[in-house]
């Protein structure tokens, strides 16, 4: 009986935890709101944000701030982080394989090819939108197939797949810029993919917001379901799923949300990679759990960097050299920290 | 008097792929409620892939397997886990679920599309796990119990998943002699609580030890069915392995045989 006495009390300290992450990530949106070159005060925020502004001129230069810079660009940064998080945590279930995550599997490249050839075409937002969506999709799928072809398959074939789609797409973004042209198109595309939130407005962060709420519901719908495909095929359809629907819809629901994240902020790797780390090291395996504190923590990142990057220094620091330059050290430390049996 | 069979195989053939060999060729067999009936055959005797029939993940080329009546070919998958439970090899996981969350996955098949477990499908999970005898590790990572552990939590897994019939492939392989006979009584216990167990094996013994009925494969063909007595003994052995045999019995080793191979 000591268990049963035992497993509650866990439960609600894990329950604490979490809650203490949502708390962290709503004082962090706030406190992103507030500061800045031009600091606000929270009495000016909440004014602002509840229309009781007094007409002066003051507040409407708070209101422009607010309104249309910052609370644009929170809102984008938290969909970003909490959007690759959950991609990440969702193609680590359905491959098997903890080391996988959008970048590795090519999917960012393939999207980031896909947006940049529809810039350079200068179509519109939707269709920057579906040709990244279709070219993320294409690099997973080719990633997929070109592993499952491979003898003696392995967490590694994977990840060496991905990452041959990866420069395979790569290079293809190369192709795009050369032939851009170099007083605007060349400009745009590269600073869009170094990843920034620079110039995030309400349509981004209504761009990026519609796929990740949609694909991370569907995905939180079927959590049980989708658990079930980290133990293999085989074992996940004897035990009542119907696998090749599921890993289709969540390949798809992944796709979709790095896709609408790379349209916005371009190429940002780490993220996907190493916040579901974090997350199942804190809160374990239960689906549940495990998908809220990764998408709260993911947006927690995303958000802290993005913060850093706009107010470290006079110049914007790119949100993807960010994240890498504090994603490949930590990484690092977490290799070398766990043994390799306790990969997640 | 006719019994109905639990599981029931009809003619079975599969290909791996059309115009190549037949890995199973015309099995029939079945086994009815309470019954154990081992698999016994060297590699490559076709034992994975009948597993695989039996389980609805591999789709015959002709023939049938039928789980308390129906054929499979026309079951939803969810359908199929409420009537078969599959006790895989424990192997290694990649991710860290508890042993709970590992034996809560058995409740799948009786949870919506976008269902979790009920309080109900913690109390038969519990349940499980009390009675295979591994409720003390229900917190510890999967990964991090020692195989033997693992096979105890599978089983316990299927005994949650509350389907009639429990199909197993190779459940001891990896496992002492302790754990062999940890697993081997569990299994009796599960046939005499009435569910129908298959196994696959490659120890003669194993079949004698669970009074189980034997069903010898080899090269994709049934060559044998009945007690183990009936169809187990020297000739019959070397044959099925293709190389010479020793039968070893004792008098106090009741009725138990095993098979040595004989290397003179």
């Amino acid at each position: 009986m000591k268990y049963w006495r035992a497993l509650p009390a866990a439960d609600v300290e894990g329950r604490r935890l979490l809650l203490a992450l949502v708390a962290a990530l709503v004082a962090l949106i706030v406190a992103s709101l507030a500061i800045g070159r031009y600091p606000l005060s929270l009495a000016t925020i909440a004014d602002t944000l509840l229309g009781r502004g007094d007409g002066s001129q003051s507040s409407a230069t708070a209101e422009t701030i607010l309104l249309l810079v910052r609370l644009p660009r929170v809102a984008t940064a938290v969909m970003v982080g909490a959007g690759l998080s959950l991609a990440g945590a969702a193609f680590q279930t359905v491959f098997r394989n903890p080391m996988a995550s959008p970048s590795l599997l090519g999917v960012s490249a393939g999207a980031g090819f896909g947006a940049s050839l529809a810039l350079l075409f200068h179509l519109p937002t939707i269709a920057v939108e579906g040709a990244a969506f279709i070219g993320g999709l294409a690099a997973v799928v080719a990633s997929f197939l070109a592993a499952s072809s491979v003898r003696g398959n392995s967490l590694i074939t994977l990840i060496l797949c991905g990452m041959v789609m990866s420069a395979l797409f790569q290079a293809m973004i190369s192709l795009v810029k050369y032939v851009a042209d170099p007083v605007d198109t060349l400009a745009t595309i590269t600073f869009w993919l170094m990843g920034s939130l620079a110039k995030a407005d309400a349509a981004d962060a209504a761009t990026v917001a519609a796929p990740v709420l949609l694909g991370g519901a569907t995905l939180f719908a079927l959590r049980w379901r989708i658990s079930l495909l980290a133990l293999g095929e085989h074992e996940a359809a004897a035990l009542g799923a119907d696998v090749a629907r599921l890993r289709t819809i969540v390949i798809l629901c992944a796709t979709a949300m790095t896709a609408a994240t790379v349209c916005v902020a371009g190429i940002v790797g780490w993220v996907g990679l190493l916040v579901p780390h974090i997350a199942r090291m804190l809160f374990g395996m239960e689906p549940g759990r495990a998908m809220i504190a990764t998408a709260t923590l993911g947006a927690l990142f995303a958000l802290a960097v993005d913060d850093v990057a706009r107010s470290a220094s006079v110049i914007e620091i790119p949100l993807g050299v960010m994240t890498a330059v504090i994603g490949a050290p930590f990484f690092l430390f977490l290799v070398m920290r766990t043994r390799n049996e306790q990969w997640s | 008097m006719v019994v109905t069979a639990a599981i029931e195989i009809v003619d079975l053939s599969f290909r791996r792929a059309p115009g190549r060999e037949r890995v199973l060729d015309s099995i029939s067999l079945s086994a009815r409620a309470g019954e154990l009936l081992v698999l016994l055959g060297p590699n490559g005797a076709g034992k994975s892939t009948l597993v695989h029939c039996l389980l609805g993940l591999a789709t015959p080329e002709q023939g049938r397997v039928r789980a308390l009546g129906d054929d499979l070919h026309g079951l939803g998958r969810r359908e199929i886990a409420k009537r078969i439970a599959y006790v895989p090899q424990a192997g290694h996981s990649a991710f860290a679920f508890t042993v709970q969350q590992m034996a809560l996955m058995g409740r799948a098949a009786h949870m919506d599309g976008v269902g979790s477990p009920s309080p109900q499908d913690h109390e038969i999970v519990r349940r499980a796990l009390i009675d295979i005898g591994v409720d003390h590790l229900r917190k510890k990572p999967f990964t991090q119990i020692s195989g033997g552990e693992r096979q105890l939590v599978l089983i316990a897994r299927a005994v949650a998943q509350d389907a009639p019939i429990i199909v197993m492939d190779e459940p001891t392989s990896s496992l002492d002699l302790g754990n062999q006979g940890r697993v081997l009584t569990l299994m009796k216990n599960l046939a005499a609580a009435g569910k129908t167990v298959v196994m696959t094996t490659h120890l003669p013994d194993q079949a004698f030890n669970l009074r189980a009925r034997v069903a010898l494969l080899r090269g994709g063909r049934l060559i044998a069915e009945g007690t183990a007595a009936e169809v187990c003994d020297r000739d019959s052995m070397s044959r099925l392995y293709g190389a010479p045999m020793l039968r070893l019995a004792a008098d106090d080793a009741r009725d138990v045989v095993a098979f040595a191979p004989d290397l003179d």
